[in-house]
């Protein structure tokens, strides 16, 4: 059971994580360099995947366009984690005080606006470009890691060490940091490889309308969004970036439900 | 077997509403026209939306003089007119019996409404200036006469755009919701993000409308557009927003492809008060790197005209002034070395929505990385493009086409946002304004044409092309562009 | 209880009036003036001064503040800068198409995910279960707008069974408008669809271990029965919480899907208002759309603690 999904999760991530780091160095083409003559190439042995409507080399853009995804989603995972978690370990702390209302209320508040609306706003006032997803994205993360931590804190802050540990006069803070968090990575982490493969999903809705990383800089969403049109003559230029944010997503959903099982076997009954 | 015949079923439904439908397209007389864009209101005096000309202009409203589709300039309202020797005072002979959609009668004093309106002091009229120039409008007898400041040989031309029609003034406060005209249609209901009905108005004063209702269909996605256009949920598409899918529709027998010209120059404008921009080697250097014809391909997929300077090519004071800035990439780099600047330069590029600015654009982009020069893209929409470029003239390099017809004037105002400033265009251009002889103002405008392109003041791409499809059967659609409009007088369907 | 509902009802009104707030700031410092849209780029700054008094934009922040939120609470949301029509109206034509299409999408994702759900649960670890599983993972996988374009693609350009969007009206009938909603449902179903099949069985399975489903196994009931005698009731808390805020996700996450099915619904409202630049527009429907959200978080709330007095202390 574990290694059905762990496996190939981890192999798919793999897959696109080296593709995106070996993008770094070399692309069978240059993705900045358009030939309009050379446009909607069938895939061959010069272009394995064939040419977009600019006469870039496609696999090349996958690439590239594998960088700009897993990028904006970590730096927005990361963003999430880093002020979300601190916020429901300190509401978790706090339980039935103003400050756990002031949290949970305003956790609220952002999740009720949408991760969309955040970008398009974001993007109104500071002009579009992958900063943005990412701050859209990461906002969007936050009352999520805030929730999943408070809840999981609060089950923790009942068990007996814990209890142990105020006895001994140890402060909030202190057991947040010392016996609640560790006590938590395991359930961050899965929630984190979740989030991350949302964040690719995010990322790519963005990009689709025209919110996330500007050109020349490849991604995926904008590769649909300039295949749109061109559906019905070339849909190759459609299915193919689709499929890639299929199998990354799914790569990773998969990857976060292997690591599920392989930290936690307990939480494995509940699933 | 059962889904088979299920299947079957609803095959022998569906040939049975085609059987109805095709018997009942003999005597059409309606007709669904597809807008990519729903105009916000629908008061052309009021807004400066192409979709609302889009949909009234010559339809429901009408102004003294109008447009035909050849960018000529009719009578309208006005049967007739009359010049005062020193060309000061206009006297317009009106038409008679002409009655607004609610009834009331229309007469010069609705004229002098109208353009008083449009020139008043908190007049929201997106076109004021057209009316700068005009002093007093009287009812004189029944005659609206019109006195200028100074000879104007625009004003009939300025009268003829929808920002100059008339309106009733007891109607102005419901204009943009439920319009009312003197036109030939009716606006009958708009149901909001999908379509607006127009329909025969039976006490038109001209000749007649062949159509019975027009309706308007309002679809920005052109995958969408195209779909549509197919299943014949809509007639025609007078300006298709995707050019990558004409080419099935021209191989289709059921459609044409109506290919026309607009106002529209578009153009990589130039900001000259940010250096090294302001330098003449720099802009004449991004001209030699632009290959017009792979924008026009890449971009428009192959619709599109290129032109050399800011004039329409369909005009016959056009000059062709194109291989003064022929693709010369080598050129382009030595000018730049003139320039003091062989290591190229860092600029930006700030992109309106439409795709002849975003897929030029990224084109252009790379063409001038090409000869070293660094663009760094940013894709705006229209309110932060008005803001930032327009407004703020915070920009470096951006492409917009600029439809409005005979627009060469921008070039003498040096605070339009490229801010141009030449004394000598300027002076052009102002007695241009007052020559009334015909021969005399074409060679002035291809001074102006010249000076403009020998200053490569911006890099000129392409006159945007009007990419139409229509229904085989569809007649009488304007071809052209002379002015934002979809004139529907002339519109029927051959049997 | 009482105390507890009078609690919330304050939290409810001060996050409310927070709200407000943060959507005016938020809204009032995103450049671009909506007058200057509608004017375009020939206007005079004259113009441009008495089109924006006109709208009443010339007033002071606080003042039109004010009289937005003072608006909003007697039902009056203002006018349309751009389409100078009252937001109400606006409002209510487009939720007309936004509510009908998560109704229909949360219909269908829940047709699919309740037996999807139970089946797979009854058949834990089989091959059933694996291969919903798997199918469900592919749900999640699959971006809404992509599958989108492939349903047009399939069913719209190649088929022609639906048209490629746009929406004709309710007074089109019913059968037809349905129709033009079928498609935009099914690309939101289908991820809401793999979420809710995952949540139903893992409730039913954490059910399932509880200890009244051991007595009523003991007392003789076979697993199947146990299942859907207890189990399935006991589960529904969860699967109903995130059904909620799906519904309300719905509501205004189908911005894309309705762009790309052109449907006049709130998404695109929101869309094309910021565009415009048509604050009044803007600051309402996402108003409305926060409202939404917290008061479903609000109901879900009181129903927890009414099911669990212990939560009453603790929250």
């Amino acid at each position: 059971m574990k290694l059905r999904s762990l496996v190939p999760g981890a192999f798919l991530v793999l897959l696109f994580f080296s593709a995106a780091l070996v993008s770094y160095v070399w692309t069978p083409f240059d993705v900045t360099l358009i030939d309009i003559k050379s446009r909607f190439q069938s895939p061959d042995a010069t272009h394995w995947l064939g040419t977009d409507h600019f006469g870039r080399d496609l696999f090349s853009m996958l690439m590239v366009g594998a960088r700009t995804s897993i990028f904006v989603a970590i730096v927005a995972v990361g963003i999430g984690m880093l002020v979300g978690v601190p916020l429901g370990l300190a509401a978790a702390a706090n339980t039935g005080n103003l400050l756990d209302e002031v949290i949970m209320r305003t956790n609220d508040m952002v999740f009720a606006f949408p991760a969309l609306l955040i970008a398009i706003l974001i993007t109104a006032s500071y002009g579009p470009g992958a900063v943005n997803a990412i701050i859209a994205i990461g906002i969007f993360n936050i009352p999520v890691f805030a929730r999943l931590s408070r809840a999981a804190a609060l089950s923790v802050w009942k068990r007996d060490f814990v209890l142990a540990a105020r006895a001994a006069g140890k402060n909030a803070l202190r057991i947040s940091l010392e016996h609640i968090l560790p006590n938590i990575t395991n359930l961050l982490i899965v929630q984190g490889t979740i989030q991350f493969s949302l964040g690719i999903l995010a990322e790519a809705g963005l990009s689709f309308v025209g919110l996330g990383a500007q050109p020349p800089i490849p991604s995926w969403g904008r590769m649909l969004s300039d295949s749109q049109t061109l559906i019905m003559t070339e849909p190759q230029l459609a299915l193919i970036p689709g499929l890639a944010i299929v199998l990354t997503v799914l790569g990773l959903n998969l990857l976060g439900d292997g690591l599920r099982d392989w930290l936690d076997p307990r939480l494995r009954r509940e699933r | 077997m059962k889904t088979i015949k299920l299947s079957r079923a609803l095959f022998r439904a569906g040939m049975l509403t085609m059987l109805v439908i095709g018997s009942a397209q003999a005597a059409k007389t309606d007709v669904t026209i597809g807008m990519q864009l729903e105009p916000p209101n629908l008061d052309p005096t009021g807004g400066a939306a192409a979709a609302i000309d889009e949909v009234v202009y010559a339809n429901i409203f009408e102004g003294l003089t109008r447009f035909g589709s050849d960018g000529a300039v009719l009578p309208a309202l006005a049967k007739s007119w009359e010049i005062s020797d020193d060309g000061l005072t206009y006297t317009f002979a009106l038409q008679e019996g002409v009655k607004f959609h609610d009834g009331s009668e229309f007469n010069a004093d609705d004229v002098k409404f109208s353009i008083d309106r449009a020139m008043a002091e908190d007049s929201t009229n997106a076109q004021k200036q057209l009316f700068a120039n005009i002093d007093s409008v009287e009812n004189v007898n029944g005659a609206a006469v019109i006195t200028l400041k100074a000879s104007d040989g625009n004003l009939l031309f300025n009268l003829a755009w929808g920002d100059a029609v008339i309106v009733p003034a007891e109607a102005i406060e419901t204009l943009a919701t439920s319009p009312v005209g003197t036109g030939p249609f009716k606006f009958k209901n708009w149901v909001q993000g999908d379509q607006i009905v127009i329909e025969k108005n039976p006490d038109y004063w001209g000749e007649a409308v062949k159509l019975d209702t027009a309706t308007f269909k309002f679809i920005s996605e052109p995958t969408a557009a195209f779909a549509a256009m197919m299943a014949g949920d809509v007639d025609a598409f007078p300006v298709f927003p995707a050019p990558e899918n004409l080419a099935q529709f021209e191989a289709d027998p059921r459609f044409t492809v109506v290919l026309g010209s607009t106002e529209g120059e578009t153009i990589l404008s130039t900001n000259h008060k940010q250096p090294p921009l302001d330098n003449i080697k720099v802009r004449q250097a991004i001209a030699h790197a632009i290959d017009r014809t792979a924008i026009i391909d890449g971009a428009m997929y192959g619709y599109g005209t290129p032109i050399g300077t800011h004039f329409a090519p369909h005009n016959p004071a056009y000059v062709d002034l194109t291989a003064k800035s022929e693709y010369d990439p080598e050129k382009s780099k030595a000018l730049l070395k003139e320039a003091g600047l062989e290591d190229g330069f860092s600029t930006t590029l700030k992109l309106p929505p439409p795709a002849y600015a975003r897929r030029g654009g990224e084109i252009i982009a790379a063409q001038l990385r090409a000869v070293g020069i660094d663009v760094e893209i940013s894709n705006l929409e229209w309110a932060q493009w008005l803001e930032q470029v327009f407004k703020g003239k915070d920009f470096g390099l951006t492409i917009v086409s600029h439809t409005e017809p005979m627009d060469i004037g921008i070039y003498a105002n040096p605070e339009y946002y490229f801010q141009y400033d030449n004394a000598d265009l300027q002076a052009l251009l102002a007695s241009f304004a007052e020559e009334t002889d015909s021969e005399q103002r074409t060679s002035m405008l291809q001074q102006a044409q010249n000076i403009i392109s020998d200053d490569y003041v911006n890099g000129y791409l392409f006159q945007l092309a009007k990419t139409g499809v229509a229904s085989a059967k569809l007649k009488g659609l304007w071809e052209n562009s002379p002015t934002q409009a979809n004139d529907l007088t002339g519109v029927y369907w051959e049997d | 209880m009482l105390h507890y509902i009078f609690k919330r009802t304050l939290i409810l009104l001060a996050t409310l009036i927070v709200a407000s707030l943060v959507v005016f700031v938020s809204l009032e410092i995103v450049p671009g003036d909506p007058a200057s849209y509608m004017l375009g780029l020939n206007a005079q700054e004259d113009t441009v001064a008495a089109l924006r008094a006109e709208l009443g934009l010339d007033k002071p922040k606080i003042a039109r503040y004010f009289s937005w939120v003072s608006g909003l609470v007697t039902g009056d949301f203002g006018t349309s800068y751009t389409y100078r029509t009252p937001v109400a109206d606006m409002v209510q034509d487009r939720m007309w198409v936004s509510l009908p299409l998560a109704i229909y999408a949360l219909a269908l994702s829940t047709l699919i995910a309740f037996p999807a759900g139970v089946y797979a649960a009854s058949r834990r670890g089989g091959a059933g279960d694996t291969t919903v599983m798997g199918l469900t993972q592919l749900g999640v996988a699959i971006p809404n707008f992509w599958f989108a374009m492939l349903l047009v693609l399939l069913f719209a350009i190649k088929l022609r069974w639906f048209s490629a969007g746009g929406f004709p009206g309710w007074d089109a009938g019913f059968f037809q408008a349905m129709k033009s909603l079928t498609l935009p449902a099914i690309a939101l179903a289908l991820p809401q669809a793999s979420i809710l099949t995952r949540v139903m069985r893992s409730s039913l399975l954490d059910v399932l271990n509880e200890d009244f489903m051991r007595t009523a196994r003991a007392k003789g009931l076979t697993r199947r029965q146990a299942l859907w005698k207890h189990a399935l009731r006991n589960a529904m808390i969860p699967v109903l919480t995130i059904m909620g805020l799906q519904f309300s996700f719905l509501l205004a996450g189908a911005i894309i899907i309705e762009n790309v099915f052109y449907l006049p619904g709130l998404g695109r409202l929101i869309f094309q208002s910021i565009a415009s630049r048509d604050l009044i527009v803007v600051e309402s429907v996402v108003m409305l759309l926060v409202l939404a959200v917290v008061l479903v978080t609000f109901l879900v709330d009181l129903a927890y603690a009414w099911v669990d007095p212990r939560l009453r202390g603790t929250r």
